[in-house]
């Protein structure tokens, strides 16, 4: 990463993002120009975990000041359908509840007022009144048959069941010569986006249709929903995505519902309504990953090559199984193994509906969840054989001869060395040295640890996924429809003058698309960056776009700048082909250089991209016959491996597989249990890396996420579905104090199937850091017969597992 | 997570501010920092007829020296009292307790009257007035009177304040030049309330004898806790390493702590005794430098 990169992919270009941001000047959903009659709704929400509404009266709301009406579960249940979900369940979801209201937090009614002030008001004078049901927030509780059940339609609380087996996992545990048996929980937590959500909708009678702005990211496969929930064509219903969005993380997916609901308002209201989520309804109620009970079995010989595993889990969906749920099982099906060569498996996944809130994808989708669990247990091994946990890990990698590899599951993985990767965190991490400082500390009863952690890192989830919840048996009838794909467009125009725009459908939520458009156009182009705008601003209107538009998984930086560059590479040979008419040379005489067609041998005329510009613009009749006038192109590009599910469960559930390696270091304080990071290094194979900065900075807020998962960030609640930690005094959220210093480094594999040979990195260290840092504290509280089951690590949980220890007589 | 409607006064003075105070009948509250009483009104939780905002009152804001004492204006800023050479020089406590208050951002807008008259337990400067042995000044329309810190903390966010009365001033008599002090916070994140606090206090003598000492816990209680019988140790055995781990063990057993989602209270217990040592151990070895600096007894002035 030293050398100085031929073109302009692959150098720290400063973000054109940042000038806007910096000095207040960015376009948030909040700062939307007014529009006439704007009123501002607030939310009624269920105080009651679980309860069944007996009735409302908002005859008090409606007489008071600046009120212009209230929409209820009524309104709701008589005016919307409610949204599909992933499972055959017969879960009845609406934009909000009708019935039965099944967390707190959810959902009853919206005000529409003159101010928010005045909504808020009346909100506290709208009455429903409820009649108190038993509440469950556990998973293993929720299914013991006298659980209270939250949906009678279901007559159970398991939302979906599935067992998938690749291989022979039986035959594998019979012959194995180590079996390791655990159960870890992995926590509830979300993300916290400096923004919350925001919706303005307007509904126009004239042209019956609605106007949604918003700061919704996609997928936009949403967009069809939503209009069938208001029962309106889809080219009536019009998404609107604010120029700038203040992060996401995933979870800005999961506003949908809110966008039928203010939908909804606005209609009943006949005014534009506008609706900030504050930061308690964000936490109450916005989205989250959920919280797993997971068991796990591991088959291995005795020199630490595993065999096989078996994973069975238990997901918390929350009240409702609100899609793409139940992803939080099955969206990393295609790296299931990670990146070991493992070929017998067997997954188990219940997903169950509690009275907690809804989830949904939060950084990292379930892959946080999945490789805790996994390293946790390969340490657990490797533990058990006395081996190095970094030798035990070299014994079972997928070998770069192996690549590009098919996964037992059907994960196509599109390039990597991952053993090299490995060693480059071993050497930047300075482990050999951190092994002897282990021992002395060790020596002087200090609790040193080492942690190791490994992931494939998926991006650009395949839509076809989601099928993997349904039956094969059900998939397999004729009028099923199979779904897969991976898409997304752009559109390039060379104005007269020369200058270029680049248009996408993206929702960028901070990530630097801007910047990074402008960088490969440049390149394809031969132009600089400056020379070139970028809208990325989504309209489903007017921009051109899939139903997995967005951004989310990571996609950008695999399946949008493919886009891009396919869409760069198109122009650039109508380029080719104009001035080859003009020339009256063959084409392939030619070639485009530094911004022009050039002869490729000898001397002769050339025509730079502005030359050709302006003939194409101002004299249509000089282009070759069957050539479309103007200069622009769209480009839509797909991914050939997104094929839907296979009848054996296989599936290539991401387009492209990055890689990534970390080591930590940490110290126990005996006293306290506080956990201080001595060093961490995590190395990233995400393929071509087009903006080094921004890519770093994508592996800091992801590492700092998944620290939060590991230490700090927990949606906790009481027995009775109660939130206990509502606001930020309570759901603690990393801060930059509490930021380790991060050695980063790179190993470039570029992926075969992007024509930049990039992939996604959005999520990464999300879904490594709670794994490593259980890891690391494990290894040092192994003098103590302390191995971390669950998260996160707080101190008073890290104490008592100490002082147990010590009471039960192990050595401190 | 709007404030439900409240009137809005700004008086110039305090006598006004009491007036006011007086004609809402305990309707009103006191706007000082506003760092805490600003979330309760917007979740809601705190819904006054009124708020008697005290940020235009510019007589409350003083920090002045006189005779032993420092004098505290109740609207002095947190950050002003960081950063106060009095403060530093005198109550140097103090000072090293309010860089553990919140971040800058709350330190600049947050005063000492509005976090005592608070009370919250968790906090910072309920302890250091207890520890100092500082008093406060609350006025009313009956005149004047002045609480020490036990007479001012009646329980969680609870103090003996009426309605109509105003914290107005605190009171703190400057530390001894030969004290050795120390303010250890222990909490999951930097700037958060303490999960369990312990200021030090410990007045020396050569030779290690301890001639008084001050403990007191935050956190670990619905108030500030003074840890007299863990204290009579150090002042009965001296600043020895076994008198300091008697002391902790004791000032373990002198707590009855609340359990929460951050903390079991055994944990708030056992962080009781952890940080008793070490707020006893930097405290004597404050004093111990300062004893390498100073000269002996019998040459020292006055």
């Amino acid at each position: 990463m030293s050398e100085e990169p031929p073109g302009w992919i692959g150098r720290r270009v400063a973000r054109v993002e940042d000038a806007r941001l910096l000095t207040g000047r960015g376009r948030f959903i909040d700062d939307h120009p007014p529009l006439g009659d704007i009123h501002a709704a607030a939310i009624v929400r269920s105080p009651h975990a679980h309860a069944r509404i007996t009735g409302y009266d908002v005859s008090a709301a409606l007489r008071m000041e600046g009120v212009v009406g209230v929409i209820t579960g009524a309104d709701v249940a008589r005016s919307t359908r409610p949204f599909p979900v992933g499972v055959t369940a017969p879960v009845h979801y609406h934009c909000a509840a009708t019935d039965k209201v099944r967390f707190v937090g959810e959902p009853v009614a919206v005000v529409v007022a003159r101010s928010r002030y005045l909504a808020e008001d009346a909100a506290d004078a709208v009455r429903v009144d409820y009649e108190p049901l038993p509440a469950v927030v556990d998973v293993e509780r929720a299914l013991e048959p006298d659980a209270p059940i939250l949906h009678e339609a279901v007559g159970t609380n398991l939302a979906g069941h599935r067992r998938l087996v690749y291989g022979d996992p039986d035959r594998a545990f019979a012959e194995a010569d180590v079996v390791i048996r655990e159960r870890f929980r992995f926590p509830k937590y979300g993300s916290t986006p400096i923004e919350t959500y925001g919706v303005i909708a307007r509904w126009d009678d004239v042209e019956e249709a609605y106007t949604v702005w918003s700061n919704f990211m996609g997928p936009f496969i949403m967009h069809g929903l939503v209009a069938r929930v208001l029962g309106v064509p889809e080219n009536r219903l019009r998404f609107i995505v604010s120029t700038d969005i203040g992060g996401s993380f995933g979870i800005k997916s999961a506003m949908y519902p809110y966008l039928a609901l203010i939908a909804l308002a606005a209609r009943q209201t006949g005014v534009p309504v506008k609706w900030i989520e504050d930061r308690r309804e964000h936490l109450l109620a916005s989205s989250s990953g959920t919280d797993r009970v997971a068991h796990r079995e591991l088959a291995a010989t005795k020199d630490g090559t595993v065999l096989a595993m078996r994973y069975r889990w238990l997901d918390n969906v929350g009240g409702y199984i609100r899609s793409p749920e139940p992803g939080c099982s099955f969206r990393p099906v295609g790296n299931f193994v990670g990146p070991y060569r493992f070929q017998h498996l067997e997954v188990d996944a219940s997903v169950v509906m509690t009275n907690k809130s809804l989830t949904g994808p939060n950084r990292g989708y379930a892959c946080g969840h999945l490789y805790f669990e996994t390293e946790r247990m390969m340490d657990l091994l490797a533990q058990r054989l006395g081996l190095d946990p970094v030798e035990l890990r070299r014994r079972n990698l997928i070998e770069p001869p192996q690549m590009p590899y098919r996964s037992p599951t059907g994960g196509l993985y599109d390039s990597g060395d991952y053993p090299a990767v490995l060693e480059r965190a071993v050497e930047i991490a300075r482990y050999a040295e951190l092994r002897r400082e282990q021992a002395a500390a060790r020596t002087a009863g200090r609790l040193f640890g080492i942690g190791v952690a490994l992931a494939v890192d998926p991006s650009v989830s395949n839509m076809g996924y989601v099928a993997i919840a349904l039956d094969p048996q059900l998939r397999a009838k004729p009028e099923y429809l199979p779904k897969s794909g991976a898409v997304e467009a752009a559109t390039i125009k060379v104005d007269p003058q020369g200058r270029v725009t680049a248009i996408l459908g993206t929702a960028p939520q901070g990530q630097g698309h801007q910047t990074v458009v402008a960088q490969i156009v440049a390149d394809e182009l031969g132009l600089a960056p400056a020379d070139v705008t970028v809208v990325d601003e989504m309209d489903t209107l007017t921009r051109v776009w899939s139903i997995s538009s967005g951004t989310y998984s990571s996609r950008f930086g695999s399946v949008g700048t493919s886009a891009v560059a396919l869409t760069a590479r198109k122009l650039k040979a109508k380029l080719l082909d104009y001035a080859a008419h003009l020339m009256e040379v063959p084409v392939d005489q030619l070639e485009f250089r530094a911004g022009a067609v050039r002869p490729k041998h000898g001397k002769g005329a050339s025509y730079s991209i502005k030359d050709l510009a302006g003939r194409a613009h101002w004299n249509t009749t000089s282009l070759p016959e069957g050539m479309e006038p103007g200069l622009q192109a769209t480009g839509v590009f797909g991914f050939a491996e997104a094929q839907p599910v296979d009848e054996h469960d296989r599936v290539n559930s991401s387009n492209t597989y990055g890689f990534i390696a970390e080591v930590m270091a940490v110290e126990v304080d005996p006293e306290t249990a506080a956990i201080t990071i001595l060093r961490y290094a995590t190395v990233h194979d995400a393929g071509t890396i087009i903006n080094p900065m921004i890519a770093e900075g994508q592996i800091y807020g992801g590492a700092l996420h998944g620290l939060g998962g590991a230490l700090f960030e927990e949606l906790q609640y009481d027995e009775g579905g109660q939130l206990l930690t509502g606001t930020f005094m309570d759901y603690l959220v990393p801060t930059a104090s509490e930021a380790p210093v991060i050695d980063i480094a790179h190993v470039v594999s570029p992926s075969p199937l992007t024509p930049l040979g990039s992939k996604g990195l959005g999520e990464s260290s999300s879904m490594t850091v709670p794994a490593v840092i259980a890891n690391a504290v494990s290894d040092a509280l192994a003098p103590l017969g302390i191995g971390i089951t669950e998260l996160p690590m707080s101190p008073t949980r890290l104490w008592a597992l100490i002082e147990g220890a010590r009471r039960a007589g192990r050595p401190a | 997570m709007k404030p439900a409607r409240f009137a809005y006064h700004a008086p110039a003075s305090v006598d006004e501010a009491i007036a006011l105070l007086a004609r809402y009948g305990g309707e009103a509250k006191l706007l000082a920092g506003g760092q805490s009483l600003v979330p309760l009104l917007n979740f809601r939780l705190s819904r006054p007829a009124a708020l008697v905002d005290l940020n235009r009152v510019p007589a409350l804001a003083y920090i002045r020296e006189d005779d032993g004492h420092v004098r505290l204006g109740a609207m002095t800023r947190q950050r002003a009292i960081e950063f106060s050479p009095v403060i530093r020089r005198r109550l140097p406590l103090l000072a090293e307790a309010t860089t553990l208050v919140g971040h800058l951002p709350i330190r600049s807008r947050g005063t000492i009257g509005g976090s005592l008259a608070h009370a919250d337990p968790a906090a910072e400067y309920p302890t250091a007035l207890t520890a100092l042995g500082g008093q406060v000044v609350v006025r009313g329309p009956r005149g004047e009177r002045t609480l020490a810190a036990g007479e001012l903390f009646q329980g969680y966010l609870t103090t003996t304040l009426v309605a109509d009365e105003m914290l107005v001033e605190i009171r703190l008599p400057a530390m001894p030049d030969e004290a050795g002090f120390a303010f250890e916070e222990f909490s999951r994140r930097h700037g958060d309330f303490a999960i369990v606090g312990i200021a030090a206090i410990v007045v020396g003598h050569r030779g290690g004898r301890c001639a008084s000492a001050r403990l007191v816990t935050a956190g670990a209680g619905p108030m500030p806790v003074r840890l007299r019988a863990a204290e009579e140790i150090l002042e009965r055995e001296g600043l020895s390493d076994a008198a300091v781990e008697a002391a902790a063990r004791r000032a373990a057993e002198l707590v009855d702590p609340p359990s929460d989602i951050h903390a079991s209270a055994d944990y708030r217990r056992n962080l009781t005794r952890v940080l008793t040592a070490r707020a006893l151990r930097r405290a004597i070895t404050r004093l111990n430098l300062l004893d390498t600096l100073s000269p002996a007894p019998g040459e020292r002035a006055g």
